[in-house]
């Protein structure tokens, strides 16, 4: 069962390189992705996950992840398909087999309690995604795709380095040198602590090269830009969080060892910087998804800022995951479909959307209050949380530093968004071969619907486990 | 720890200043492929127990890192006709000495380390943390972009040595797996080289300058 979950999308890329027919290969991607989410849903349900002695176990954290990367998956797998077929001239087996790796690789990353297992399915999602950034071949993906895999892979690589002085800090105590998850949480008080930190302070900066936390985040605007939609749809929106919870996993360690308030002080520190560095490329920002890429950034910044805080933030930043990474889909997805339509994603050869493509275009407009966070719409619930528990814990400056920033950048990305979506359509994209279609649209509706609802109404099920999540990280003061 | 791991380890880090120094591609790749054999030997005389699986990994080791990497480097070269020089943006005495002063401070900074007891005389913890200082500055002092492939190997042959004092931390399946993952990243790397080449007809990352703000 546990394993199934990683080889159903591993035999299905296989099959997919075995298609000979360019135009319905894609098809075969939500296939797979749906049968992936069915057995997603029964893990979620059955008895506790837990295979290859433990290596492998699937707990509220993982569970909160995993549901999650399925249906962002699924949803971008129709787009995807779609999306493929317009230029069906264009080969696409290798990019139908590498996103069917990708998501085989997350998993694997996301049930992982070996955290050597972890970072070798880590690495993995990063190659897997590199052919898929390079899809149209021109120069400037090349440059972008370059600058990823050599960027990602040498972050990953410090990593590797923090999780072996991890292990290292074993060799203190009565334990083996090991790197279980479990193990490590259960003896944590007798880990080396200089050692601990060391190997925190270089997972939080090999595995944040990844998640694009700022300084170490410049391939990712470029990656998001040149990259196909439905790809920087995936990155932004399951890529990253899969980052994000690696580091989760040495913080718990690092929690459970009694260094929580060390770990926390400079996540709180790198989720401003994040904020930050995003909010100034925001403005004036010319390029629609270098836009929303310096937007990741930002709320990748966000995440570390919650789990920074700590105590009820901790529960705001893991639905943050959520609201940000379907929020993400819909915007980048609209993008798409404007880049599809107008031929550019600059600002100055794209306006009036929304008389343009009036369901991408409102779809857009509402996404982007979606992630500047509006209420009603979920990311307005999650940063409110975080704000609340940042403020109530007495960290007033982190929380007034966190308020300004989220201004800064509702008015900075505003100013570039506002005009695409409103206003006349340019003379020169009367010619539109690109309109809404039902394939292009449900995707993004359906994904803005999940961020409206998680704004107003969490399902039990989804709160309880959010709250056992959070349990595991939260801080013993 | 054995008698012949310190002097293996001072042989491969010999070779950091070699690659550094080195003027043709070729040099630093046969370079970095003899370190890549020495280090995949080095578990030879760590592991007290040399079972089937220990033996297997060394073979697998050596055939990546020293034979099967190198000789596609070789080839993405050849087939780039790239002209066989390095092109440093550090000149060769400024790297050599920058990994000199690099060398030294491992030294001296893995003195203040509190290593457990078994450890504190080996050689293992400064060679780890030089060869990746070696691959950091060769990462960032290269032009062309087979070079940077160079320096990510050394960063990982640095990692690699450090991985050496926790041989049960890392078992089997999970070694492979890290060795499996480098090998494909060298090789998708070596593609994409190979894509920069036909784009702009040179190998150097200055072209890669288009993507900003």
């Amino acid at each position: 069962m546990t394993l199934a979950l990683i080889l159903v999308p591993l035999v299905a890329a296989a099959l997919v390189f075995a298609v000979p027919a360019n135009r319905w290969r894609p098809w075969l991607m939500p296939v797979a992705s749906l049968g992936h989410s069915i057995l997603v849903v029964f893990a979620l349900q059955g008895p506790p996950v837990r295979a290859l002695g433990g290596w492998l176990v699937l707990d509220p954290l993982g569970k909160i992840f995993l549901g999650f990367v399925s249906v962002l998956f699924f949803i971008c797998s129709i787009y995807t398909a779609r999306y493929l077929n317009l230029g069906h001239e264009r080969p696409n087996r290798i990019f139908c087999v590498c996103f069917l790796l990708s998501l085989s690789m997350m998993t694997l990353v996301i049930l992982s309690h070996h955290l050597g297992l972890m970072w070798v399915g880590m690495e993995a999602t990063t190659l897997a995604m590199a052919p898929n950034i390079y899809f149209y071949h021109t120069p400037r993906s090349l440059e972008a795709t370059w600058k990823y895999l050599l960027i990602c892979s040498v972050g990953i690589a410090m990593a590797l380095f923090g999780l072996f002085f991890l292990a290292y800090a074993t060799l203190h105590t009565s334990l083996e040198p090991t790197l279980l998850l479990d193990d490590l949480v259960q003896h944590a008080p007798e880990l080396s602590h200089p050692w601990l930190r060391a190997a925190f302070v270089l997972v939080l900066v090999g595995f944040g090269t990844k998640m694009g936390l700022a300084p170490m985040h410049t391939w990712l605007p470029d990656a998001h830009g040149e990259a196909p939609a439905p790809v920087s749809a995936m990155l932004s929106g399951a890529l990253l969080p899969c980052a994000f919870l690696a580091i989760l996993r040495v913080f718990h360690i690092c929690n459970a060892a009694g260094e929580g308030a060390f770990s926390r002080e400079i996540m709180v520190v790198l989720g401003l910087f994040s904020m930050a560095i995003g909010a100034i490329f925001m403005t004036g920002q010319r390029d629609l998804k270098r836009l929303l890429a310096y937007s990741s950034v930002e709320h990748m910044g966000i995440l570390v800022f919650g789990i920074g805080i700590g105590g009820l933030a901790v529960f705001g930043a893991l639905l943050h995951v959520l609201n940000n990474g379907l929020t993400k889909v819909a915007l980048f997805l609209s993008a798409g479909n404007i880049q599809s339509a107008y031929g550019s994603r600059s600002t100055e050869d794209v306006s009036g959307a929304i008389r343009g493509l009036p369901i991408t275009g409102t779809l857009f407009l509402a996404g982007f209050f979606a992630i500047t966070g509006s209420p009603p719409f979920g990311p307005f619930l999650s940063e409110f949380t975080i704000v609340n528990a940042a403020l109530g814990s007495d960290q007033f400056l982190a929380g007034a530093l966190f308020l300004l920033l989220l201004a800064i950048v509702f008015i900075g990305m505003g100013s570039t968004i506002i005009p695409v979506v409103q206003g006349d359509p340019p003379e020169a994209a009367a010619q539109p071969g690109f309109r809404d279609g039902f394939l292009t649209s449900a995707p993004i509706l359906v994904s803005l619907a999940l961020v409206l609802l998680l704004g107003v109404y969490i399902p039990p099920p989804l709160e309880s486990l959010l709250r056992e999540a959070a349990a595991l990280l939260e801080v013993k003061r | 720890m054995n008698q012949l791991l310190d002097p293996l380890l001072i042989v491969a880090l010999a070779l950091n200043f070699v690659t550094l120094g080195v003027s043709r591609i070729r040099g630093v790749i046969n370079a970095v492929a003899l370190q890549g054999i020495l280090l995949g030997i080095l578990p030879l005389f760590v592991h007290q127990d040399l079972g089937f699986r220990v033996i297997l990994l060394v073979g697998v080791t050596i055939g990546l890192k020293g034979f099967v990497i190198p000789r596609f480097l070789v080839h993405a070269l050849r087939e780039a006709t790239i002209q066989e020089e390095v092109k440093p943006l550090v000149n060769f005495m400024g790297s050599l000495l920058l990994g000199a002063v690099g060398t030294g401070l491992g030294i001296v900074f893995s003195y203040t380390l509190p290593l457990a007891e078994q450890h504190t005389n080996s050689l293992v913890v400064p060679a780890s943390l030089s060869t990746v200082w070696a691959g950091f500055l060769m990462l960032t002092t290269r032009k062309r972009a087979i070079m940077q492939v160079l320096g990510y190997l050394l960063l990982e042959n640095g990692i690699f040595m450090f991985g050496l004092l926790l041989l049960e931390a890392t078992p089997f399946l999970v070694e492979i797996g890290i060795l499996l993952d480098l090998f494909t990243g060298v090789f998708v790397m070596g593609i994409i080289i190979h894509h920069i080449n036909r784009e702009f007809g040179s190998t150097s990352t200055e072209h890669l300058t288009e993507l900003k703000g």
